[in-house]
């Protein structure tokens, strides 16, 4: 089966820092594939290459059996590929639920002039999409003024509106209380089986790990060390040193 | 009462109010219509100010706008009004096309910057092609016959100032609206985070030569109103200081509104003809004291205030 995502030989540095060092990874449709490894191994590099934010200077991105290497991020978002941030990207000065029905609109190019983004027919579905990150109170409140847990989950909400074939999450419940976490963790999932996304999650968190992904890639170096299932790649004494610290 | 409604009630009354006026009064009605005709170049400009920047050489498309209304009125031997119309608006429209290619690539003090370069490169080009643009002295624009029909000087005016008021009101309405479109909501996703408009699939380039191209054809309508009612046409049309003075009247008016581009042209058109009357040596002056004021004590301009007076009004 041809995977969704096949990244092959992947290379990039910064400098004297290697951020990428032949990196090959096929994610397959329908999964959830987890990223862990230590600060500055080059997780969320990794996630800049697939989106295109990065061109790499060698290697290939293959997305559907596309050659996506090196296109622009609208590109790539176009093709079906959409991002959730580490640190939210929001509109601040729209409301919660505008920032949704911009990224809805932009499904169709947001070519009409004279439709009114309030009015769009998308609304109920993106009101019905906030209420599922549970933020339908603050639909009408200015992006800005939300707490940093809100802005996170209206940030992948967006994600979610542009209904995407692949997701990819950099630390999806970062800033978001420990009591909830789990709860917005759960829905998500259930979102992402209803609309048959694929995921991709940057996660320090290793019970989110153990609980959400169907297997880990382990990065370290600028290098993927190992692909398994979480209770495989959890067990590596490597790994549990390196990266889990105990 | 519904806000929108109050809103829909001081636009009634302000066009009374410029109707009575040019019935009172019909000197008025060649200030009011250039202050309308600004109001439209001005309207441009807050059109821009949605993704945060500021053209500092908007007055090139309210020169291209007038220049071409001159240069159809010549070959035809005056010409008819909508024709003249027509011609401006398509010379700013492919005017702004071409200049905002090379433009909104930019941001901020670049974007300004460079709309000011091509504006004065134009400005040097209208003053030193003598034998096509009438160099400093500027070229005549016959009065134009409207629909076929030739005019008297007042019934002209009388005309013209009808006929600015009401593409005011309906460039001011499609403005409204595609400001609340995706398309114009876009703009403001310029300003505050480009980089989610790109991760959404849509061009920041794209969304703001669409808006960079509706601003330049607002400026080149102003210019064909103002070349008719003056009869002449000079580079001072397109010179800096006219492009500074767009960016004045939007912020006195309330940079992020569309009432407040016609309100803010009316009050500038006013206090300088009048401080240019009373105190001929210091309208400047007087000009940059009103410019303080506002900016310090009413930053929202004349609508922020007016907001900041409904607001209080209301429980």
């Amino acid at each position: 089966m041809t995977p969704l995502l096949a990244v092959s030989d992947v290379q990039i540095r910064f400098g004297g820092v290697v951020a990428a060092d032949g990196v090959n990874l096929d994610i397959n449709a329908g999964e959830r594939l987890a990223i862990i490894g230590p600060n500055g191994a080059g997780k969320t590099t990794f996630l800049n290459i697939c989106t295109g934010y990065l061109k790499p200077a060698a290697g290939r991105v293959l997305f559907e059996g596309r050659d996506i290497t090196g296109l622009p991020p609208r590109s790539i978002t176009r093709l079906g590929i959409a991002r959730a941030f580490q640190i939210p990207q929001l509109f601040l000065e729209h409301t919660a639920l505008q920032n949704l029905l911009l990224a809805a609109a932009a499904r169709e190019r947001i070519v009409n002039p004279f439709r009114i983004l309030d009015r769009i027919r998308e609304r109920t579905e993106m009101l019905a999409l906030l209420e599922l990150v549970g933020l339908a109170d603050a639909a009408d409140q200015e992006a800005g003024g939300l707490p940093e847990g809100s802005r996170k989950l209206v940030d992948i909400a967006i994600a979610l509106a542009l209904r995407p074939r692949l997701l990819l999450l950099d630390e999806p419940t970062s800033g978001v209380s420990s009591a909830e976490k789990f709860q917005i963790m759960d829905t998500l999932v259930k979102a992402l089986a209803q609309r048959d996304v694929t995921a991709v999650f940057v996660e320090h968190d290793m019970e989110m790990v153990t609980r959400y992904a169907d297997r880990v890639a382990v990065w370290n170096g600028g290098q993927v060390q190992m692909v398994d299932t979480p209770a495989a790649v959890l067990a590596d004494p490597d790994v549990r040193r390196e990266v889990v610290g105990v | 009462m519904p806000k929108a409604l109050v809103h829909r009630g001081v636009i009634a009354a302000l066009v009374v109010l410029a109707l009575t006026m040019a019935w009172a009064a019909p000197w008025s009605q060649v200030m009011l219509t250039l202050a309308l005709a600004k109001g439209l170049a001005v309207l441009g400009v807050v059109v821009l100010l949605q993704a945060g920047q500021v053209s500092f050489g908007h007055a090139m498309f309210f020169a291209a706008g007038a220049y071409a209304a001159a240069f159809l009125g010549k070959a035809m031997g005056g010409g008819d009004l909508v024709l003249l119309l027509l011609a401006g608006v398509l010379c700013s429209a492919l005017f702004g096309v071409v200049v905002g290619v090379f433009v909104v690539g930019y941001r901020y003090i670049f974007f300004g910057m460079l709309n000011l370069a091509f504006s004065m490169v134009l400005f040097s080009l209208l003053e030193k092609l003598y034998h096509f643009t009438g160099g400093s002295d500027g070229m005549r624009v016959a009065r134009p016959t409207v629909l076929g029909m030739e005019m008297e000087r007042a019934s002209f005016e009388t005309l013209l100032f009808l006929l600015t008021l009401t593409l005011a009101l309906v460039c001011g309405w499609l403005v409204h609206r595609y400001l609340r479109s995706p398309l114009g909501q876009a703009l403001g996703a310029i300003k505050s985070n480009e980089t989610r408009l790109e991760y959404l699939g849509v061009s920041a380039r794209q969304v703001l030569l669409v808006g960079y191209v509706l601003s330049a054809v607002l400026a080149g309508l102003g210019g064909v109103l103002v070349a008719a009612m003056q009869g002449l046409v000079t580079p001072a049309l397109a010179f800096w200081v006219r492009s500074g003075e767009f960016v004045f009247i939007a912020i006195l008016g309330g940079a992020s509104n569309v009432v407040g581009a016609f309100a803010g042209a009316f009050v500038y058109e006013f206090v300088r003809s009048y401080a240019a009357a009373f105190a001929a040596d210091i309208w400047q002056l007087v000009l940059g004291v009103v410019l303080l004021v506002v900016i310090l004590f009413a930053p929202g301009g004349l609508v922020g205030m007016y907001r900041g007076i409904v607001e209080r009004r209301r429980p």
